[in-house]
């Protein structure tokens, strides 16, 4: 079987203004929603206290609302999760509050509504480690993007490396535009979903430029933005190929890997998705506007002589 | 197409094979076990043979038993079998053991000697409670400057030297001796300096008047905040092999500058564990009543008059003065001096205060045993839940006083087992900066089991697609892809079991995704391969060159994958890291099976035929 029996002929250089317009939307819309709806950030950056139940059947969330309200229990978000019959309860960080002990407190309210009620998790995170994690974090994401500029830096030219840095920065930013809109919990893990994705858009894109740094020494005739079209399109196979199978290991972790991966997963879709669209229609396309010419690409002896000696 | 070299093929196989012999551990299962710890000391093969002895009395036969980290585990086919031995030995011994109820893996004891051992699983995928401690670094800075003042004020007082004041200035982590005239801050001078001859001092002058001032460089602070941290983690290890609290292969560990995180795998109430990690521990010396007989005191309970009644670690009774000689607070450091003249010893750092009474007592009692007691306290609700302050004391140590000493001496007649563990409890027992939890978790055992089950399906039916679509869609060559994939997967969970990382529920992501990075290598060469066909190559050609092209590519994108998971293990903490650690480890075995795996499996297959015209691509 093969999807791809000719190779494609795509002008991807020719549309780019079209492609730049649409990640630009995407990025406004993402800043957009961030700035509008905020994060829903989780435990782990806010700080406080997330108990997980576990009901034999599905209890109203309203009546547990009030039970708890009742016990003394104030700024209790109660939700359900994963499915109707697993309980989430969210407090805000408060110095005086005992992880062990308000774990067993609301285990207790919530089985005056159904006896058979079963703690699953008690999550307590002072205020100051939340903070510090959230700052981590962040830091993680820019060391990340700095130490990989610095690689492509050295295994390509300037023009390109900040091609595929600003791709690469597009899509987390549509996941956290994602995380925003879905108002999912954006806690840890996504921050190392964030980072696998970057990793993986990176992936596509520094092919595709080994295509072209490949191609551009050996057809010279060519002009940089050809040159550039030609090779994105004979690795579209590989990179559709790939992604594709990507996605079916990610969705597999999206549908079977329960609630703790929900989160985790949905963002490596997401950023996937992003990253494949960033790496063939963006990333090239900035580094041709930066003005790369094939000479570029030919100071660089990097790669094996006998390659160089072929040349024209 | 060039022959792919035989010592390559080789080196798969070989690498195959040790990763399957690593990998195999995994295979036995788990049994229900007893984890057997000792308070503050460790398991010998005397308590061994001793615990063996006891159950083949009772007619309880364990499936195994191994020693490791100072535990012993004994490992039962039944429930039943596993809480008789429980009862046996704490029946025959009591109190001589932490008896634990947990689960251990079946494997065989040549291939745990060997080295091999099964994954471990994290605290989401077992259950249990995580917990994080904040030490008060501040704090036990502050305390290093309180302790110059007061030996300061002690050192101008017995020299007789009038002094304006001497003042702490914490945050600039500085104090200062304030004199009048030159005269005094002459003399005064001298005698600090004689009392501190490790300190560094600097003559300055506050308001007109000379003055003495020590300054804490910054190695000196961190130095102080490590110390604490590191006692905190000596203290809190200890606590957790207490018989209080069964916890089977409890970990402590640093994390950052002044935390520290516990994991205790199956353990569901975390309020147990925090009563018992708060207590608060301290030492004294005191001098041995070498006059009357200790084990006539205890047989009779009859005490004389000024004495006391103890009990060593081994339960022998001694008798020790109701005169305290020093007190825990009066003791600045203790190290373990493996190689004096007199052989292994404790090295002690007492304050002025403790120092004078000291010199005091060893001018007195020259040639008399002197003996340190470690005193445990603890806060608990009893029975009828009153709170009680709890109180455990025994002698540690029993030493001649072979000379006259003041701040600074040796505790010899230590073996080097003994006085590396004297030195922990004397640090121990001494200052602790205050610790107070910022951070807890606890997940039950029916999440865990929950967890594993998820990612095991999700493992299960993600890899599952990946083979049915490569087999697909590139024929012959998509099985060699889905051999190499199994083969990484067999590879890394030898690596992890070999390294002992455990494994967590972003773990299973991360071996799920790897498998992603597998496929995505594999496809970057078949890609290649059928492009050179397209462009009219010879297959064997086309083998060769999709093998080399496909290196370059193959290689850059996974050291960019390889870069983002270094710095998630450097920046993350907890479940991040262990995602970090997998994602890292599975690319460098997905990056072997697919280069050189896949090559090695072609060069089998398609090597040996003498006319290639065709391949199954």
């Amino acid at each position: 079987m093969e999807f791809f029996h000719k190779v494609t002929r795509f002008p991807f250089m020719n549309t780019r203004k079209v492609w730049y317009g649409l990640s630009a939307l995407l990025i406004i819309a993402s800043i957009g929603l961030v700035t509008l709806r905020g994060l829903n950030l989780g435990v782990d950056f806010t700080g406080g206290v997330t108990v997980e139940t576990n009901f034999p059947q599905a209890p109203n969330i309203e009546s547990l609302r009030t039970a708890l309200e009742k016990a003394g229990v104030a700024n209790a978000q109660v939700q359900a999760f994963g499915s109707s019959r697993d309980i989430l309860v969210r407090l805000p960080p408060d110095p005086n509050a005992k992880g062990d002990q308000i774990g067993a407190h609301i285990l207790e309210v919530f089985g005056t509504v159904d006896p058979g009620v079963k703690l699953q998790s008690t999550a307590v995170v002072g205020p100051q480690v939340g903070q510090e994690l959230f700052v981590k974090g962040g830091w993680a994401l820019f060391a990340t993007l700095v130490l990989i500029l610095i690689y492509v830096l050295f295994r390509f030219t300037l023009k390109l490396a900040c091609g595929a840095i600003l791709a690469v920065l597009h899509d987390p930013i549509c996941v956290v535009g994602f995380f925003a809109l879905s108002q999912m919990t954006f806690d840890l893990t996504a921050i190392a979903a964030i980072l696998a994705v970057i990793g993986y858009s990176l992936n596509d894109t520094v092919i595709v430029f080994d295509r072209i740094r490949e191609r551009a020494r050996t057809a010279r005739k060519l002009t940089i933005a050809q040159v550039i079209d030609e090779s994105i399109n004979q690795t579209l196979s590989r990179t559709l190929m790939t992604k594709l199978v990507t996605l079916l290991v990610v969705l597999a972790l999206l549908i079977f890997g329960g609630e703790t991966l929900h989160a985790f997963s949905a963002a490596l879709v997401i950023g996937i998705l992003a990253g494949t669209y960033s790496s063939i229609y963006i990333s090239a396309a900035l580094a041709l506007d930066f003005g790369l010419r094939t000479d570029d690409l030919l100071e660089r002896k990097l790669t094996k002589p006998e390659e160089v000696d072929g040349l024209p | 197409m060039t022959a792919y070299p035989r010592w390559k093929i080789a080196l798969v196989a070989i690498v195959l094979c040790l990763g399957i012999f690593l990998a195999v551990p995994n295979l036995f299962g788990e049994e229900n076990a007893l984890q057997l710890a000792r308070d503050r000391a460790v398991v010998t093969d005397t308590d061994r043979a001793a615990v063996a002895q006891i159950l083949k009395e009772k007619g309880v036969t364990p499936t195994g038993e191994f020693l490791d980290q100072g535990r012993l585990t004994l490992r039962f086919s039944t429930k039943q079998d596993q809480l008789k031995a429980r009862d046996v030995i704490a029946e025959a011994r009591p109190d001589q053991f932490t008896i634990a109820l947990s689960q251990a893996s079946r494997v065989p004891e040549w291939m745990r000697n060997l080295g091999l051992s099964p994954l471990k699983l994290g605290l989401d995928l077992r259950g249990g409670v995580y917990l994080v401690y904040q030490v008060d670094v501040a704090g036990a800075v502050k305390q290093l400057l309180d302790h110059h003042e007061q030996d300061f004020r002690a050192s101008l007082r017995n020299a007789r030297v009038i002094y304006q004041d001497v003042v702490v200035d914490y945050p600039s982590n500085r104090v200062r001796v304030l004199f009048r005239d030159a005269d005094s801050f002459a003399k005064g001078r001298a005698a600090i300096v004689a009392d501190n001859r490790n300190l560094n001092f600097t003559d300055t002058t506050v308001g007109g008047a000379p003055a003495l001032e020590l300054q804490l460089t910054p190695q000196e602070i961190k130095d102080r905040q490590d110390y604490a941290v590191q006692q905190n983690i000596v203290i809190l290890r200890n606590r957790l092999n207490s018989p209080e609290l069964a916890v089977s292969e409890p970990q402590v560990a640093r994390q950052g500058v002044d935390r520290i995180a516990i994991q205790l795998p199956g353990l569901q109430n975390s309020a147990e564990v925090k009563k018992i990690l708060g207590k608060t521990a301290t030492l004294e010396f005191r001098m041995v009543d070498e006059s009357n007989n200790p084990l006539e005191a205890a047989g009779t309970g009859r005490v004389p008059l000024g004495s006391k009644l103890y009990y060593t670690r081994d339960k022998q009774p001694v008798l020790l003065k109701r005169e305290v000689v020093v007190t825990g607070d009066q003791l600045t450091d203790a190290s373990f001096q493996p190689n004096t003249q007199e052989g292994p010893a404790v090295s002690v750092g007492l304050d002025s205060r403790g120092a004078a009474k000291m010199l005091k007592n060893t001018q007195e009692n020259l040639g008399h045993l002197m003996a340190v007691v470690f005193i445990d306290r603890s806060r608990e609700k009893n029975a009828e839940g009153v709170v009680v302050d709890r109180t455990t004391e025994e002698v540690i140590n029993r030493a001649t006083i072979r000379g006259v000493f003041s701040n600074n001496f040796n505790i010899t007649g230590v073996n080097p087992i003994e006085g590396r563990e004297l030195a922990l409890l004397l640090r121990a027992g001494g200052l602790a900066a205050p610790l107070s939890p910022v951070e807890e978790r606890a997940i039950g055992p029916t999440l865990g089991q929950e967890n594993i089950n998820k990612g095991v399906n999700a493992m299960v039916f993600g890899m599952l697609a990946a083979f049915i679509f490569m087999a697909i869609y590139y024929k012959v060559f998509g099985l060699i892809a889905d051999l190499t994939l199994a083969a990484n997967v067999v590879l890394l969970t030898a690596l992890l079991s070999l390294l002992g990382a455990a494994l967590t529920l972003p773990g299973i992501a991360a071996v799920v995704l790897t498998v992603g990075m597998a496929v995505d290598a594999n496809i970057l060469i078949y890609e290649r391969i059928r492009e050179e066909l397209r462009n009219g190559v010879s297959p064997r050609a086309a083998i060769s060159a999709g093998f080399d092209r496909a290196f370059s590519a193959i290689a850059d994108s996974n050291v960019t994958a390889f870069i983002a998971g270094l710095v998630l293990w450097l920046f993350g903490a907890g479940a991040v890291r262990g995602f970090a650690v997998v994602l890292m480890l599975g690319i460098a075995t997905s990056v072997f099976t697919a280069v050189m795996g896949s090559h090695a499996l072609v060069q089998i297959i398609y090597g040996g035929r003498r006319k290639l015209e065709r391949l199954s691509i």
